[in-house]
This record gives structure tokens, sequence and C-alpha cells, in this order.
């Protein structure tokens, strides 16, 4: 233990803890503006700086570790003065158009120059202004960047995709798309993890919800059909942005506020989840079955970023992939040709909606392979952000509303769909009905919570019908990375990996309502599994709309309408290869 | 004319900013800092003439509108104009060299100029995060080590440097010390001594043994020489499990370590040291085992036949003649012949003789101060530019110099003279006035004035050192310019499992840069191989101070009395304190912590 005084208050704490932490455990909190714990602790803004005795220059707090004896002070004259100038500098950088802009309320540079009590601008304000590609699912406005350099860091430590770089030098200093590159001709993911670490809007997803709520938007015109569909990590999150708990906030309630925002039909992906486990599920036994020698093992892929990620660093590995879509272009192919059938319609009379915790998935839905009922199968997909800004916009009460039930017939799902929403779920509902095909009866619906947990990198043996089923489940892409360069250099080897590009899995997707510092993937993820315990169907294969649906449209798991409709052809699209391809040399 | 208080302060900061562009960090934005530039050279217009009163001002607005990005290709043709305009009309020097700065830039960075106007951006990125680190070829952890050194912990600074340099007693006393060249504590007073660090570092230690083998792999990797690279290459692969095999032409390990730096620089006890510590994780050695085709010596082929992996590694030990009538003559001597034959333990006896020595490198001044130690009656340098333009350090000049060398500049050699038995009687050479800079280096050119003999009885030639690359061509190992071809990874084209570095690729360089190249060897061929094995260690670095740093002296080590120290090979350089080593160690400003090492390429704990 390391005994100090904070603001003349002695304290014990452990050895090693910083400064700030140490500020903290005393009551006494020092603001942080750039820094995130454990991925960005680079002391830039310096913001956190506190004084020390018998130290002239004053110290930053987040990245120095207390020593035994030490004074701080966190609100000296000389300190309020540096942490005031200096926000004001930030600040005079900055496009403030706090009013219209999407991270009010959730900005961190807001909170911290409000906290400050500011009455003027000092200095100049000129913030930098630079071109982006606005078609692009992922928005850097240069205007508001304040350099944190919290996108590069987590792109780099958390997603391994170095996709943003510092650019420029001196007082050009800025954050780009790294080795001026433009974001189009990058390898991203979309995962869309940098928006989430952001502290201020420089970073979000292109708003798509003027499509739908504009004068001649399709929410507004009377010739279209809307169907929404509501992922299983939307329920977990959505009711943060309006200070609900998961326990009020349930999708019960979720599908009311969807149903007031105009939509025709509102229906679940948790649906399409089940569907996704049908065919990826004999798919993988299909293949565990085929008698061939297959070096890597089979992946899910029902999350865009990884396979965007999978075909932009190891573009020799997309075969592995399961050739099952996801279940939003599932929903969307199905909603469009059979639920289309179901209410006599024709595909293009109706406009199909995904409100995801995603970014992928807005340009997924884009893809040239994704037009399989004739027309776009998916038109447009919002965030989980996206939705909240819409409920707000129509003043829409959500502590006023009643729970409704989702529309049928597509808006039945069983726990091991709801599950998708979470690392390891996809993994567990898959073996949960490989298990029931295999054996003729179902396992107990808990057999395989052993892939469950936040943990980026989990492995897990089951036994099935005899053999050994190798499973891991990743999520992140460093960790997927790591796993990939384990498979290949044949350290380790799986029959089935699921593999999520956000940490913790969609609840953690960068979709998702913004809250800065923290990591609330773990905790939307329990949410998600208490959907599943309380849910009377645990299997998908027991949905009793997705049996109907292949006995009355579909046929056949894997046959060959399910095969039109469901699956996809990953090589059928271009990314951009990664510049740094992994090499056997070192320099 | 007494000075004001205000002229005092600026010339204060003159120098200030003199020791800061010294330690400016490579990767600035070229227009950025042409437009700093410029801004302080129109501060120092006077203001009477048009050119470089307005000139200056509106190329530094045009400079601008290019880093705003508000600039076309028209702009820079307009700055082209202008500045070409203002160099040819200015009045004076302020103005023109002014100008040609900017013209200077758009010929060498265009394509800055190019990506700034077409897509707003800058080709520039920050690469050098950790000046140290990263001026120091084999990436030794700088911050790390000089953080030990403060606290006492010399096995651990050891350990630390051992890591990316398995010769630190070596680098401890001759390493250039690229590393300090750039150090930021300059921005305050003066570089960190950090060669004077790790001296102390090694000189306290005591026996710091080598970290324990990986498990071995079986597999096995040739070395075709045991100099600093070959050396640095056989202990890494050894530590990742890989057996190492080194074959050594000459009598004695330790290369041009021991063949070519004299003892009084690195004696060879010391030397031995950090050689025994390679040799204890098991690199087994042949000692007089040539590669070649001659008789007794072993072929490349046959070395690819036996070995998973080659490492070429053999140096440069030829030497370059200079071309002079009367160069085969008796008393002629090569440089590398004579640093040769002392490695050998053969002194040669110069008493009451005249010494020659032609060159002005580093190597030049090791036999210039080697032969005074051999006992010459004189020894001269004969250079044809002025000392200045010497490439060997300064240091080595002045020592040389106040061990009573005769430093003759602006001296071309012209012929030796011998008597009726063909021996050295004396060297003439032409008198030579500097003259036009040419690519950075002004050339010396004629005087008109008469040759002038300098007598003497011994010539040592100093120009250079070439590759012996004959037996490698054969076995089809690609040459170029009269050294091995290899990549930048070491690896050779065409001929898989052969690897080359040091000298025989990069012709003749620093020491450090060597070992640095046997540790990208190494790792290439681990990964070859097909391993990918990880060098680290477990010693724990001190956390920077908080501290504040106020200005300190540099702490210079100091030399033995020339007068006693010319006598003897015995070394010149004595350690710093303990006091002064903790003094020195606490200056460093710890650029893995504070600044962008922090956020990026800090200390790397791992190859």
């Amino acid at each position: 233990m390391v005994s100090l005084k904070i603001n003349n208050r002695s304290i014990e704490v452990p050895e090693g803890t910083t400064i700030l932490d140490a500020t903290r455990l005393a009551g006494c909190p020092v603001p942080t503006l750039c820094y995130l714990k454990g991925i960005n602790e680079i002391a830039a803004c310096r913001v956190c700086i506190v004084e020390i005795k018998g130290i002239d220059h004053l110290v930053t707090s987040c990245n120095n570790a207390v020593t035994e004896g030490m004074e701080v002070y966190t609100n000296t004259a000389k300190v309020r003065e540096a942490r005031k100038t200096n926000v004001e500098l930030i600040m005079s950088q900055h496009h403030t158009n706090c009013p219209s802009c999407v991270r009010s309320g959730t900005c961190q540079l807001q909170k911290i120059a409000n906290s400050l009590n500011f009455v003027q601008d000092t200095y100049k304000i000129e913030p930098t202004y630079r071109d982006w590609d606005k078609s692009f699912p992922l928005i850097k406005d240069a205007s508001k960047c304040i350099k944190c350099m919290r996108c590069i860091q987590v792109c780099d430590k958390i997603q391994g995709l170095n996709i943003w770089d510092v650019t420029g030098t001196g007082s050009y200093t800025g954050v780009d798309v790294s080795l001026n590159r433009v974001i189009r001709n990058a390898d991203c993911s979309l995962c869309g993890q940098c928006i989430t670490h952001c502290p201020t809007a420089a970073l979000q997803e292109r708003d798509d919800t003027a499509k739908l709520t504009d004068m001649d938007g399709a929410l507004n015109d009377p010739d279209k059909i809307t169907v929404v569909q509501v992922a299983p990590a939307v329920r977990a999150a959505w009711g943060e942005t309006f200070g609900l708990s998961p326990e009020f906030a349930t999708e019960g309630r979720l599908a009311a506020a969807l149903r007031r925002l105009g939509f025709n039909y509102v229906f679940d992906t948790n649906f399409s989840a089940d569907l996704t486990i049908m065919e990826e599920g004999t798919e993988f036994l299909a293949r565990l079955n085929d008698g061939e020698e297959h070096r890597y093992p089979m992946f899910t892929s029902c999350c865009p970023g990884w396979v965007r990620f999978l075909k932009s660093q190891y573009p020799d590995m997309v075969g592995d992939l399961s050739s099952a879509k996801s279940p939003q272009q599932m929903f969307g192919a199905v909603a469009k040709t059979y639920f289309a059938q179901k209410i006599g319609c024709e595909p293009q009379d109706i406009t199909c909606v995904s409100i995801m915790p995603c970014l992928a998935k807005k340009e997924e839905c884009d893809l040239p392979t994704m037009y399989d009922s004739g027309v776009k199968d998916v038109d447009y997909v919002l965030t989980t952000r996206e939705l909240c800004r819409m409920i707000k916009a129509d003043q829409i009460d959500v502590s006023q509303l009643e729970e409704e039930g989702f529309d049928s017939p597509l808006g039945t799902g069983s726990g091991a769909g709801v599950i998708f929403g979470a690392t390891g779920g996809v993994m567990e509902a898959a073996l949960r009905t490989c298990y029931a095909i295999v054996m003729g009866e179902n396992p107990p619906a808990d057999a395989f919570k052993a892939v469950r947990g936040t943990m980026g990198w989990k492995e897990a043996n089951f036994e099935l019908g005899g053999r050994t089923i190798r499973t891991a489940v990743v999520s992140g892409l460093a960790n997927t990375r790591r796993m990939i360069r384990a498979l290949r250099a044949g350290e380790v080897s799986y029959d089935f990996v699921e593999v999520m590009a956000c940490p913790g899995g969609c609840a953690g997707g960068g979709g998702q309502p913004i809250h800065d510092g923290c990591e609330l993937a773990g905790e939307r993820g329990a949410v998600l599994y208490h959907y599943d315990e309380c849910n009377p169907l645990r299997f998908s294969h027991e949905n009793p709309e997705v049996q109907a649906l292949y006995a009355d449209f579909l046929g056949e798991p894997n046959g060959e309408k399910a095969h039109h409709l469901l699956h996809t052809d990953h090589t059928a699209w271009d990314i951009p290869l990664t510049p740094h391809p992994d090499t056997n040399a070192v320099l | 004319m007494t000075t004001s208080k205000a002229q005092t302060v600026v010339e204060e900061l003159y120098r200030d900013m003199e020791r800061r562009i010294v330690s400016s960090p490579p990767g600035l934005c070229p227009i950025d800092l042409t437009a700093s530039f410029l801004k302080m050279c129109h501060a120092q217009t006077c203001g009477k003439c048009v050119p470089c009163r307005i000139g200056l001002a509106q190329l530094g607005n045009l400079l601008d509108d290019v880093l705003k990005g508000r600039a076309t290709p028209e702009t820079l043709q307009l700055i082209k104009r202008t500045a070409h305009v203002i160099k040819t009309s200015a009045d004076c020097a302020i103005g023109v060299e002014a100008a040609n700065m900017v013209l200077k830039g758009i010929d060498g960075y265009y394509d800055d100029y190019m990506e700034h106007i077409n897509h707003k951006r800058c080709l520039c990125h920050i690469n050098q995060p950790v000046p140290c680190v990263a001026l120091c070829p084999a990436g030794v952890d700088i911050p790390g080590y000089v953080a030990l050194v403060a606290e006492g912990r010399y096995a651990d600074a050891v350990k630390l440097i051992r890591k990316d340099n398995p010769f630190p007693t070596a680098c401890a006393l001759i390493c250039e010390h690229p590393c300090e060249a750039r150090c930021r504590r300059n921005m305050v007073d003066a570089p960190v001594n950090i060669r004077g660090l790790k001296r102390i570092a090694v000189e306290k230690a005591g026996v710091v043994p080598a970290p324990k083998c990986e498990p071995s792999t079986g597999k096995r990797n040739a070395n075709t020489a045991g100099g600093p690279t070959g050396g640095s290459a056989a202990s890494d692969l050894q530590l990742m499990g890989h057996h190492a095999t080194v074959f050594e032409q000459r009598p004695k390990l330790g290369g041009m370590l021991l063949y070519g730096i004299p003892n009084y620089r690195l004696p060879r006890v010391m030397l031995q040291r950090d050689i025994d510590t390679i040799l204890s994780t098991g690199v087994e050695v042949r000692l007089n085992s040539k590669i070649g085709d001659g008789e007794g010596q072993i072929s490349m082929n046959t070395l690819r036949d036996e070995y998973d992996a080659v490492y070429i590694s053999i140096g440069a030990h030829t030497d370059k003649k200079i071309g002079l009538e009367g160069e085969d003559a008796e008393g002629v001597l090569s440089a590398v012949e004579m640093l040769g034959s002392i490695g050998d333990g053969i002194i040669p006896d110069f008493r009451g003789k005249r010494v020659c020595v032609i060159g002005g490198g580093n190597v030049a001044m090791d036999v210039t101060r080697s032969a005074i130690r051999c006992g010459a009656s004189k020894v001269s340098v004969v250079y044809r530019r002025r000392i200045k333009d010497m490439t060997a350090l300064p240091d080595e000049i002045q020592g040389a110099a106040e061990e009573g060398a005769n430093i003759m500049e602006l001296y071309a050699p012209s012929r030796i003279e011998t008597d009726g038995h063909n021996r050295v009687t004396a060297l003439w050479a032409s008198p030579k006035m500097i003259g036009k800079i040419e690519r950075g280096r002004p050339s010396p050119t004629s005087t008109g004035l008469e040759d002038e003999r300098i007598p003497c009885e011994v010539i040592i030639v100093a120009i250079g050192q070439g590759i012996e690359t004959r037996h490698f061509e054969t076995m089809g190992i690609p040459i170029q310019r009269g050294v091995i071809k290899a990549a930048d990874w070491a690896a050779v084209e065409n001929a898989p499992g052969v690897f080359a570095g040091g000298d025989c690729v990069t012709g003749p360089a620093t020491v450090i840069r060597a070992i640095a190249a046997g540790k990208v060897a190494a790792a290439n061929i681990d990964s070859y191989l097909g391993y990918h094995h990880i060098i680290s260690t477990d010693v724990e670095v001190p956390q920077p101070s908080l501290a504040d740093r106020h200005p300190c002296g540099r702490v210079n080590m100091k030399e033995r009395p020339a007068a006693d120290r010319k006598c003897d090979f015995d070394l010149i350089e004595c350690p710093m304190s303990d006091k002064e080593a903790h003094q020195e160690a606490s200056r460093c400003l710890r650029c893995d912590h504070y600044g962008y090492g922090i956020f990026k390429g800090g200390r790397t704990t791992e190859w």
C-alpha cells in the first residue's frame, strides 16, 4: 500500500494506483477527457492535471502512479487555471453546435466544458474542416475532432485494424484514415468501435433516419408497407438513452415505440436468428460429415464486420465462412417473399427497415448480393442510436408506454435467437440445435453455457454423438487476428468458430448508445441471457413460426429455396485488402 | 557597443533555437517547417528592399494556402515565380537565401507540395517518437536502461541492453551513439551521455549471465564470421533454440571489434566478456575456418547443404588501394593489415620511424594513434580537405592531436618516394585550397604551389575497406556494387535459407548497425525455420520521475592524460563515478513516457 494525501486528506491505495484513481477513491475526482482506461492513457488533453507538492510542473493524473508520501492537490489556483485554459483551447478548435449535435448529452467535451463554468469563448474559434465521403456508413467530422487519439487506439489495440492514424504534424496535426487513404479505399470493418469510444461527434454513423421520416420518406409514403425488424442486442440497450432500466425498457415497450413511430409491422430479428441456426447448424453438421479434411474450421457469418475483416485481411479463408446470410439479411429476403406473399403484395411494396447495434449492417444491406427477393432485401438500417433519436424526435414518452407484442409471422424468437446479441450466443444456439438434430432429442438448454462470458477468446469442447466438437468463440478483431494467426500457424485447431467483430458481441456494438468510458457489453449480454432464460422456447428448431416458414414456403433447411434466399456468396463482392498482409519478414 | 538586455536575451534564444533545431524530430512536414523558417527569415529583413520586405511575406501567405488546403497547382507556380524573383533581385543574402530555401524545397519535396495541393493532406507522420531508440539501429531500450542506471541497477541495465544487443560492453566503449544525436534533452541543455551510462553499467554490473535458451528446435544455422553481426545473430538464434555455428577465418573471434579497433579504445579483456557471454549460450565456434573454395576452406554450398540456414556475415576486411605511384614499396601498409596484425598480438615496431597516415576517417585516427603507440618518432596525418571536413569523430581527431599527431590538412598525396631498395623514403603531397561546395561538401582545388616532400619510412593507407565477394559470387550469391545484395530483412534473393547482413551488405559501417543487422537476420531466420520466438526480458523499468527537470550540465568522460596514454595500448577513457552516473541518468527526459512516446512507439519490450 502507498500512503499519500489528496487535498490534505490522508489515503492509502495499492501500489501502482494512478493518481487519477486515487483522487476518485479519495472522493475528489479529477475530470478526464482523452483518457480511456487501458486503451488511451496518453495524457494528451492535459485536463486531468493535478499539482503535487514540491513539483513545479503540473502532473497528469491519468498516466502517473502515486508514490509514498505524495501530496496531491486537485483544485489549486494553478490547476484550475490550467484545466480551464486547456479546455478553452480544445474548444477553440471544436465546431461547437451542441443543440444540433447527435452527441449532445453524451459528449464528454460538452460535459467538461459545462462543468468548468465557462461564460464566454476566450480564443478565436477555428475548427478544421475536411472533406468526407458522406455515403459511407462511418462519418468523420474533422471540425469536431479534438485529437484525443482514442479512435486510433481503439482501432489499433482492440480491433487491430489500424484504420486511423495521426496525419500531418505541428499545428496541422489531425486524425484521419491511415496511409493517406480515403475511407472507401481502406479495409475498415465498420465495427463502429471508434464511434462508441469517441468523446465527441467527430465520429458518427451516417444518419439514415431522414430516409424514413422526411416528407417523401418511407414512413410517410402511403404506398409503402413498412416492416421493421429489431436485432437482439437493441432491446438490451435502447432504454439507456432514456435513463430507463432494462427491466422497464423491455422488448415489449420497444415494439410499442416502433408502432408509435408508424411502422406497419413490427417484427423481431430473433425470428431470423432462429432461421440462421437452422441453416448454419445444418450446414455445420453437413460439413462435419462430408469426409473432407478441412484445414480451417467453419466460421459463423452473421457478423458483417467480421466478414469484412476476413475478406480484407485473410481473403484465402473466405471459403471457410458459413454461406448463411446474417439474420438481418435472411429476414429481409423472407419478408419480401414469404411475408409479401402472405399479405398479398409485391416485394417492392415493402420497405424493410432494420434496427441494429451495428454500422457494418448498413453497408451489408447495400451489397449487390442482397437482392434475392428481386429487389433490395433490406432497405434501410438504423443503429440503436438513430432509433432513439427518432423516438425522441416524435416526443414519445417512453416511460408511459405499455408493453406490446411483436407481429406475426416473423415476430417469434426463441431464447436461442435472442442470445445472438452476445458473444458466444450464436455458438450456443447452434449447438443446442445441432445436438437435437444429431441426438434426436433436446439437450438441457444450458448444456453449452461454457461458451458464455465476455472473454475475448474462449475455447470449449463438447461431445456430440460420440465425437468431440472443438469450438472457439472470439470477439473483438484484435482477438480475432490472434486466433487466426494461431490457426494458420497450426497452434490451434477447431471445428466451429464464432466470431463477432465487437468486443462482447453485438451487445457492445458500434451502433449502441454511448456512455463515455463505460464498456457495457457484459451487462447488456446479461440482459439477453435473462431473456433467454425467461423464454419458454429455448431452441431455434422449436420456433413455430420458423417451422411454419419451412413447411409452407422454404422446404428443407439448406434446401434449394432456402439456399437461394438464405445463403450468399461471400466472394461476389470486393473490399479493399489490408495494406499490411501478414508476412514472415521481420524488419 | 553596449548590449541591451533585450539583445542579450535574443542571443540566448538564438542558442536555444540552435539546440532545438538539432533535436528536431525527423518526419515533420517540410512545408510547415519551410513556412516557419520563412517567417524567421522575414523577421531578419531590414525592410529596405521590395523583394525581401514584401516578397517573403507573400511567399509566407502562399505557403499558408498550401498548408491550409486552399492552394491549386497555380499557387505552386506563383510560389516558384515569387521565390525566383526574390532570389535574383534581392539586394543581400537575407532575401536571396530565404528565397533559395523555398526553391530548394520545391525541388526537394515536390511530392509533399502536390499531396497538400491535391489531397489537402501531408505525406509526413512523426515516426520517431523516442528519438534515442528510433535512432539506435538495434532499437535498444535506452530510456529503460538509463532509468535503471539512475537507480544503480547496473546488472538489470545490462540485461535490458542485451535483449537487443549482445555486445553491451563493446558498444559501451566504441559505439558512435547515434542515439544522442537528437536527444530531446538538447532542448533543455545538452544530450544525455548515453554511451557513458552504458559504460558504467557494464563496468559495475559484474558478471551478468546470458538468459536461458529456449528448448532446442533441432535446427542448425551457420554464421560465416564471428564479428559483431555474426556474433549477434548467433547469440539470438541460440537463445531461440536454434543451434548456431560460427565459422571464423581468423584465429580469434570479434571481427572488426578485435581486428579493427585498437585496444586503447576497446580492451581485449572487455570485448572478451561479451564474447564469453555469447559463447555461454552454446554457440559452436570453428576458428581458422574461411568460407571459400581454396584448400582447407569451406565452400558456401557445403554450408547450405549441411545447415538449415546460413548467415553471411563476413564484414569488410579487404583494403582499398589509393592508386599512387610507389604504393607497392616496402613500408607501405594498409590500415586493415596494421590493425589486423595488432589484433593478433603482433605489435609493429615503429621506433625511430616517421609515419604518414593517408585518410581522414575514424580508421585513419585509429592507425595514427596506434602508430604513436608503436613508438613512431613522428606521425603525420595527410588529408586533402580541412580538418573540419574529416569524417572521423571530432573527439578522435582531437585525441590524436593531443597525443602528438601532426595533422596536415589540405594536402593531397601525390606520390611515394622510394630508395634504391624500394623502401619508402617520403610521401609527396600537393598543397590544396578549399573550394566550391559541391553536393554538400567543399572540394579541394589546386593552389598552384609546388608539391611538398614529407620524409617518412612508413606510410599507412586508411581510405576504406572492401568486401571479399568473389567466392560468394561464384556460388550464385548476388553481388551489387561490390557488396552482397540482400533484402532489408536480410534474405538473399534466389537463395532460400541464405541471409546476409552487416558490413558485407552495407559496406563499412558502424558496429551498432552490424549488430542490428544480426538481430534482423536472427528474427527472419527464425521465421524462415518456421518459428516465431519472442526475445524479451523480465527486467522491470522504474517509473519515470515526476520531478521538475532543471537545466544541468552533461557529464563527459575524462581521458587519461595524453602524455601518459600515448605510451601504451591501455584504455584511454575513464568511466563516470556512481554519483556522476546518477546525475547524468536523471537528466533523461523519459521520452518513452512524456510526449509522443506514450502514445506510439514508446518502450518495446520484446521482438
